[in-house]
């Protein structure tokens, strides 16, 4: 993986207090969540599917069933640039569109990405019923969740950042919508998104891993693929078959770097515009250099070649004349009130909704403790960040400064980033079982045993950028000890660390639901939290209070990001960015 | 495609192409404000001329070349092409960016050809007519390479192979040369005008912006020089020497002084406004500061009183400092304002504040510095003033920046803030913390 700077587009927003826009926008999500999840609810059978083919522990088929999970990966994938591009071309294009579909991001963003699943399950399934492709789809829907939002947003921010120049002669060439998107726009969004996709892969087989053996009340999915056959391991307490599993996701992910991910990145560092050269060497792919200097492959991609070429040519007009009254009506101040009139009712209709269906179970002191929960599942986050941060900091920053050491370990750190660690978690519950540990403190760290790593290797990035020359100036000060780190080390890693401690936070949130309540056979641990208590509703059916659970979790990330990183995440770009 | 196809005979001279009447520009600034860039500008252009818009930055010569690009609409007036009224990007026009414009992921020869492309010209023909856009430009053997392994001027090349590869009978060229370095500039120049000398060029003829008025005299038959606030024309010169012409030749260098005495008349005119506004009710709070370093203002009055003897022409001071109009006016200006320089017909001389300061050490320099600003600068008088009155001694921006807007619109009030901060700063008149976004008095130790 590339050691490009980081730059999660997500970030880039600048507004800090949530606005009532962001309340409507919330009450929108999440009561067309609701709807989707109780509309399922009212027809859903007890679905025995996908059990046909039952997962099997030898592991001969691993090889098999990590093709499966790598497919849905794939899927996923295209399925997310399809919706990037889709959804960022309409909301630069649109201002109307922009109004929502961006405050719509950021909110999506902090809905905990298992939830999507549950809520969608059912909704999949009764699309096709009595077959296996319903549930297929929601583990890609899955996939597609963990990757879309944040790929839309950076291709968004592209758009809107496009060269003033480079726009002015396409509008001179007269290029048209079609040509100047795949001439302009794409190539310009190219590194930025490529990048993002690659960084929210870890996410991606995180939850992919998760949804291929999931229950949701009476219904239990079981597709062919790591994620069950690690279902299955922990259902039966074999451990080698666990072990097995972890080595082949480690060859899997290795492949997928390889043979994707890696070739992207350096491909798409093409697309930068800054003419000069870039500081550090371009990303290297062995596979890219292969395809651009033999002549086989050449000739393998030429077809491909030929396709999107006729493609990107399709002539499009510049500007399709409309008569004068249709733009004048359409763009004037009485469309923008119908069009938020809309926007508004259709919010309070959907937040309706949602409460209608939950006061029936739901009454306000299950809202308070829910709450309650949300704030232990938040202690545990910030204590883990900041333990993580002791930790990795220091270790970061002294490896950074050290090339041939950060060359080594930079892939390394990346990489365990991008496992799917929830792998791990067996292992840590027979340990916890063994010393008898509580599980209230012992649990949380799975939470952040797959996050930690965008902290180390972020701070690795900044300190490898951070200028030679004040270092040696602040050698030849003889500054040393805290006052190195105080006034020289910290402030110089700090939007880098930012950047990865952002990044593990809403990783960790995402990870608690998961990691508050593992299982080893008939062993069950859980710890108190407003992760468990989603995992708990969900495995009971009890859907009101999954959305309610969900809802409080999106508020806690919502607030968390404002409130404390976005302003952290200023301040470092404002005072503290080093260019 | 014969290669003699593109090369027309010595271009017909006096037929109007594009006229242009009473073009007003304006772009919204908040709510309430817009921000007047062009008022009544008229003008024609006939075939077989080169004429130059020439001003400072602000004089919306750019944003003129911009509608006439169809990239902008004006808010008022009419432009008629070839006959017809221009409503958008038009056949005929085709435009080269200061910052060249090229698409980084495209070939040379890609970046050419793509001009081609929404003119439905089938693959062949694009192929031969961009092969010989690149031939005549001189890019022979770059066909594959990418802009970034090229030079500054084999990029601008490409732009203007791109622009000429379509045929255009009008060439829009905005600041062409200002981003290359002064030899390379000189070389394209001088390229351009011996290709449309010789009748080589597929073009009826060529608008240029530019701020750099030797550049004008060298290449244009006209210069139309913009005055700025809002941006108006302020008057046309008609240059008839024969090409190539010769910076050195007598009749050239009238030309160029005869320019900047014409550039520099706005100026006086300027300082004698801010005078009267001054003394008028608002107190002279509406004149917007350009933010210019006090080690330049320092550093020109040096040069001045060292190398000039305290007074000299204004186009040799710009000579001797290799400075551009745009960079040297407002350092000029600003020492206009504080009196420690007069302007008047094209020179600059050092007034008897202005010969102390340069005499005088860092602390008394920066005394003078102080007592200037604060008798001759209404809003740092007031800063001053408002910061004496306070028992805490602190004021926040946003005092002084409302009180600016309602003279001047929000950017140029923050420009002209960060001027007054960089003064009273170095003045040591008073200090300004960004972080809590507050003027006071107290100087850290």
């Amino acid at each position: 993986m590339a050691g490009l700077q980081p730059s999660l587009a997500i970030l880039r927003s600048r507004r800090l207090l949530p606005s009532v826009w962001d309340v409507l926008v919330f009450g929108l999500v999440i009561g067309l969540l609701a709807l989707i999840a109780f509309g399922g609810h009212e027809t859903l059978q007890p679905l025995a599917v996908a059990n046909r083919r039952p997962v099997s522990l030898n592991p001969v088929n691993l090889p098999y069933y990590a093709l499966r999970t790598t497919l849905r990966m794939l899927a996923g994938l295209v399925f997310s640039f399809l919706f990037t591009f889709i959804y960022g071309a309409l909301a630069q294009k649109s201002r109307r569109a922009e109004m929502i579909l961006i405050p719509m991001l950021d909110i999506l963003q902090s809905v905990p990405v298992i939830a999507f699943a549950t809520f969608t399950l059912a909704f999949f399934l009764n699309l096709f019923p009595g077959n296996v492709i319903g549930a297929e789809l929601a583990a890609v829907f899955e996939v597609f969740c963990a990757q879309a939002w944040n790929m839309a947003f950076s291709f968004y921010q592209s758009l809107k950042t496009v060269p003033r120049d480079l726009s002015d002669v396409s509008d001179s060439l007269r290029l048209g919508g079609w040509r100047r998107f795949w001439t302009l726009e794409a190539p310009f969004a190219a590194p930025g998104l490529i990048w993002n996709a690659m960084m929210s892969m870890s996410g991606a087989w995180f939850f992919v891993v998760v949804s291929e053996a999931i229950s949701v009340g009476k219904t239990t999915i079981t597709l062919p693929g790591i994620g069950s056959y690690v279902a299955l391991a922990i259902d039966q307490k074999n451990l080698g078959a666990i072990g097995w599993a972890i080595l082949v996701m480690l060859v899997v992910i290795l492949i997928y770097d390889q043979l994707l991910f890696r070739p992207l990145v350096a491909w798409s560092e093409k697309f930068r515009v800054e003419l000069s050269a870039a500081s550090g060497p371009p990303p290297q792919s062995w596979l890219l250099d292969f395809i651009q200097r033999a002549r086989l492959a050449q000739n393998l991609f030429k077809p491909f070649q030929v396709l999107a070429d006729r493609v990107v040519r399709f002539r499009t007009p510049y500007k399709v004349a409309t008569p004068q009254i249709v733009t004048e009506v359409w763009s004037s101040r009485w469309m923008d009130y119908v069009w938020i009139g809309l926007i508004v009712a259709s919010s309070l209709a959907a937040a309706w909704f949602a409460i209608s269906f939950m006061r029936t179970e739901i009454g306000l002191t299950d809202v308070a403790v829910t709450v309650g929960y949300g704030f232990i599942t938040l202690v545990r986050v910030l204590v883990l960040i900041a333990l993580a941060s002791l930790i990795w900091v220091p270790i970061g920053v002294w490896v950074g400064l050290r090339p041939k050491w950060a060359e080594r370990i930079q892939p390394v750190a990346q990489f365990l980033a991008a496992f799917p660690n929830n792998l791990f978690f067996p292992v840590a519950v027979v340990t916890i079982v063994r010393f008898n540990g509580l599980p209230d403190v012992w649990l949380s760290p799975l939470m952040i045993l797959g996050t930690q790593w965008y902290i180390l290797f972020n701070v690795i990035a900044g300190a490898s950028a951070f200028p030679n020359d004040l270092l040696e100036a602040a050698a030849s000060f003889k500054l040393k000890g805290w006052a190195w780190w105080s006034k020289v080390a910290l402030p110089g890693i700090f939007p880098y660390y930012v950047t990865g401690a952002i990044t593990a936070s809403g990783g960790a949130w995402n990870a608690s639901i998961v990691a508050e309540v593992v299982s080893w056979g008939k062993t069950r641990l859980e710890a108190h939290g407003l992760g468990a208590y989603i995992a708990d509703a969900t495995a009971r059916g009890d859907t009101q209070r999954v959305v309610l659970g969900v809802a409080v979790m999106s508020v806690f990330v919502v607030l968390l990001n404002r409130l404390v990183w976005r302003r952290l995440f200023d301040f470092a770009s404002r005072r503290l960015a080093l260019n | 495609m014969p290669a003699a196809a593109a090369v027309r005979e010595a271009p017909k001279t006096g037929e109007v192409m594009l006229d242009i009447d009473q073009v007003r520009q304006a772009y919204p600034r908040g709510p309430s404000n817009t921000l007047l860039v062009l008022d009544g500008v008229s003008l024609k252009l006939k075939s077989g001329e080169i004429v130059g818009l020439l001003g400072r930055s602000g004089s919306g010569k750019s944003s003129l070349l911009r509608i006439i690009a169809g990239l902008a609409r004006p808010v008022d007036g009419k432009v008629t092409w070839r006959g017809r009224p221009l409503v958008g990007p038009s056949d005929g026009i085709a435009m080269v960016f200061q910052s060249f414009a090229l698409f980084p992921w495209l070939t040379v020869l890609e970046n050419v050809e793509i001009g081609l492309e929404p003119l439905g010209v089938p693959a062949a023909e694009r192929r031969t007519r961009s092969l010989e856009a690149i031939d005549l430009i001189g890019l022979d053997g770059f066909e594959n390479a990418y802009p970034k392994e090229l030079s500054g001027g084999m990029r601008q090349r490409v732009g203007f192979a791109r622009a000429l590869v379509v045929h255009p009978e009008l060439l829009l060229m905005d600041e062409p040369f200002s981003a290359l370095d002064v030899l390379t500039a000189e070389t394209l120049r001088t390229d351009l005008i011996e290709l449309w000398t010789e009748g080589k060029l597929p073009l009826r003829s060529i608008l240029i912006v530019t701020h750099n008025i030797e550049e004008a005299v060298l290449m244009c038959d006209r210069v139309i020089i913009f005055a700025a606030n809002p941006g108006r024309i302020a008057a046309e010169v008609r240059i008839d020497l024969k090409h190539p012409r010769n910076r050195d030749d007598p009749a050239f260098r009238a030309l160029v002084d005869d320019i900047y005495v014409r550039m520099t008349k706005p100026l006086e005119a300027a300082a004698r406004a801010a005078q009267q506004a001054a003394a008028a009710a608002h107190g002279g709070m509406g004149i917007i500061l350009p933010d210019v370093s006090t080690n330049d203002l320092a550093g020109l009055m040096e040069t001045l009183f060292g190398d000039f003897d305290g007074k000299a022409d204004l186009p040799e001071l710009a000579d001797d400092l290799s400075m551009e109009v745009d960079e040297l006016f407002p350092l000029a200006e600003t020492l206009q304002l504080f009196g420690l320089a007069e302007i008047a017909s094209g020179d600059i001389r050092l007034t008897e504040i202005g010969r102390r300061f340069v005499e005088s050490d860092v602390d008394q320099r920066k005394r003078l510095f102080g007592e200037q600003l604060l008798a001759r600068v209404p809003i740092a008088a007031l800063i001053r003033r408002v910061l004496d009155e306070r028992p805490s001694h602190r004021a926040p921006y946003r005092r002084f920046s409302e009180e600016l807007e309602d003279f001047m619109s929000e950017d140029a009030a923050d420009e002209t803030l960060s001027a007054v901060i960089t003064w009273g700063r170095y003045a040591e008149v008073f200090a300004y913390d960004e972080q809590s976004q507050a003027f006071s008095l107290e100087n850290p130790e």
